[in-house]
């Protein structure tokens, strides 16, 4: 063995289609632990997809794709391949945590209730550990002040944050983030972006969907750029972002400046 | 007070409302009329009040008020429980489940109640024994129709099976009403199925299933003055049982109507609260003094 450590993804020649429409078109990518990855690419480029297929939201069609070791949706018995049942895959997933475009907070719920759901009744934690631990998530977001909020309550960015604190509490090994800034208004990204970056710094592995061009800039260790269901460029965003290669990447950047 | 100056004269702070002569007019002549009627209705002989007071709080209709309440309870209970389950079959990516939920659905809700009922309180011409039996193995059980098919039994199959047919299609239309990002989200967290549904995906449902649920309720209550067709003595029946010896047909059946209306008064005070409960994360404002 090198003294590189195993990926904690990777994803292995994964095709996806919707109806005729092939969205995946054999993506190979592998994630370090640690590591933060944005993933850019124009609308339709199927990096949402990739992301959703990653914690198994969507089933893919060819290829692979493992987790901390363990094949996301699939195990082998001997030689046959078989799907794991509901129940198997509802574990995998509980190492994973997610942010979504569109927040998806339980609107039932506080914030802090948001919070400590999954912890208590997901993962077995005591009710008294898994308070604690949100109201310091809470805090660390910056919204200690609204734990007894329900989300209708909150702007949009308070509650992006709020759903990020509640993807943390379950402690993740990976934290997927599906365009958590496009549902925003623009003088709300920063505060969402500010939490991110905090995050990014603390050795939390991301894989970070975004249109946010200067956030992978400054956070990510390395950018991803997709188009038509392929990777087309990666490596350091200096590099990805600085000095673009392929005429479609450049044509991609060339709208943000 | 601080002075406006822009304003002046036109500052809308200083309107007046016009006086409402015509919707004071309305609410007199209203007030007129109901006095009148009331004054009419209160002086009717015909109406037998002596007789309704003597029997409002008489043993027998107190019996039979307690029946069509445990009735209703009973039936709707297990209307609710069957419900959710043909509505999470009828949801379900399962063919057989959906197929099965939606046969349920289409006999039930297509077939009169009081058919229904008659079709079980007679079941024993149908099927004079009943077996539990392994089909075409051998028989674990052997009843007589007769002895398992009461009035009761037959009341509270015929009324639960038909509800739970209604049910299934509210609940299944308040788990409809909410946002698939919900169960999705449910879903990446890691949460089993049915873990997600209760603690996710129904309370969010129940701001949808509540207020049918209480017009079935209440459509129940009065549902159930059809079981004195087949001898189950419910407020109806009993109220009859006493006109039938004592003639005083219009104030008996005065007496049934002010229990059936005082019992779904009270029910609609209930509704209230349980729609509030589940309407808590929509206030827009923080901590609102209820």
């Amino acid at each position: 063995m090198s003294e590189v450590a195993a990926p904690l993804v990777r994803i292995r020649g994964v095709h996806k289609s919707f109806g005729d429409v092939e969205v995946l078109k054999g993506i190979h990518l592998d994630v370090a632990p640690g590591e933060v990855v944005v993933v850019l690419g124009p609308s339709g480029s199927g990096k949402s997809t990739l992301l959703r297929c990653v914690n198994h939201l969507e089933t893919i069609d060819r290829g692979a794709i493992w987790v901390d070791g363990e094949q996301i949706g699939y195990t082998l018995r001997g030689e046959r391949l078989v799907r794991l049942p509901h129940r198997a895959i509802a574990a995998q997933r509980r190492k994973i945590g997610m942010v979504f475009q569109q927040f998806n907070l339980y609107p039932h719920m506080t914030a802090l209730e948001n919070v400590i759901e999954a912890p208590v009744g997901v993962h077995g934690e005591s009710r008294t550990a898994a308070l604690e631990n949100a109201r310091r998530l809470l805090d660390r977001v910056g919204l200690a002040d609204k734990a007894g909020n329900y989300p209708r309550q909150l702007s949009g960015g308070q509650q992006q944050r709020v759903a990020i604190a509640r993807a943390l509490a379950i402690r993740p090994k990976l934290m997927l983030f599906d365009e958590p800034t496009s549902a925003l208004d623009p003088e709300l990204v920063g505060e969402v972006l500010a939490t991110m970056r905090d995050l990014a710094g603390q050795g939390l592995t991301m894989i970070v969907v975004t249109h946010e061009i200067g956030f992978a800039r400054e956070a990510a260790d390395r950018a991803v750029f997709m188009d038509g269901g392929v990777v087309v460029e990666q490596g350091a965003p200096e590099d990805v972002l600085g000095t673009p290669r392929h005429p479609r990447l450049r044509s991609f950047l060339a709208r943000f400046i | 007070m601080t002075a406006t100056p822009d304003a002046g004269p036109h500052d809308v702070a200083r309107a007046h409302r016009p006086f409402p002569t015509g919707k004071l007019l309305l609410w007199a002549l209203v007030v007129v009329v109901a006095a009148d009627f009331a004054t009419a209705v209160a002086r009717n002989p015909n109406f037998g009040w002596p007789v309704i007071g003597a029997y409002l709080f008489d043993a027998t209709v107190l019996r039979g008020l307690s029946v069509s309440l445990s009735l209703t309870v009973v039936a709707m209970t297990l209307g609710i429980a069957l419900g959710l389950l043909l509505a999470i079959a009828r949801l379900s990516q399962d063919r057989l489940a959906r197929g099965l939920s939606g046969l349920f659905i289409w006999f039930f809700r297509g077939t009169p109640l009081l058919v229904q009922l008659i079709f079980w309180y007679n079941l024993s011409t149908l099927f004079p024994e009943l077996t539990l039996a392994i089909p075409f193995g051998p028989v674990l059980a052997h009843y007589d129709t007769n002895t398992v098919i009461t009035p009761i039994t037959a009341a509270i199959v015929g009324l639960a099976l038909n509800e739970a047919a209604y049910m299934a299609e509210i609940i299944r239309g308040g788990l409809l009403s909410v946002d698939r990002g919900q169960a999705e989200t449910a879903e990446a967290f890691g949460m089993t199925r049915l873990y997600a549904l209760r603690r996710i995906i129904l309370p969010q449902a129940m701001r949808a299933i509540v207020p049918p649920t209480g017009n079935q309720l209440i459509s129940m209550i009065k549902a159930t003055s059809l079981v004195s067709v087949i001898a189950m003595a419910d407020l109806l029946y009993s109220v009859q049982s006493i006109y039938n010896r004592t003639f005083e047909i219009v104030p008996m059946l005065l007496v049934a109507v002010i229990w059936y209306l005082f019992v779904t008064s009270l029910l609609n005070v209930g509704q209230a609260y349980i729609e509030r409960y589940y309407a808590r994360g929509e206030r827009k404002i923080a901590q609102a003094a209820s």
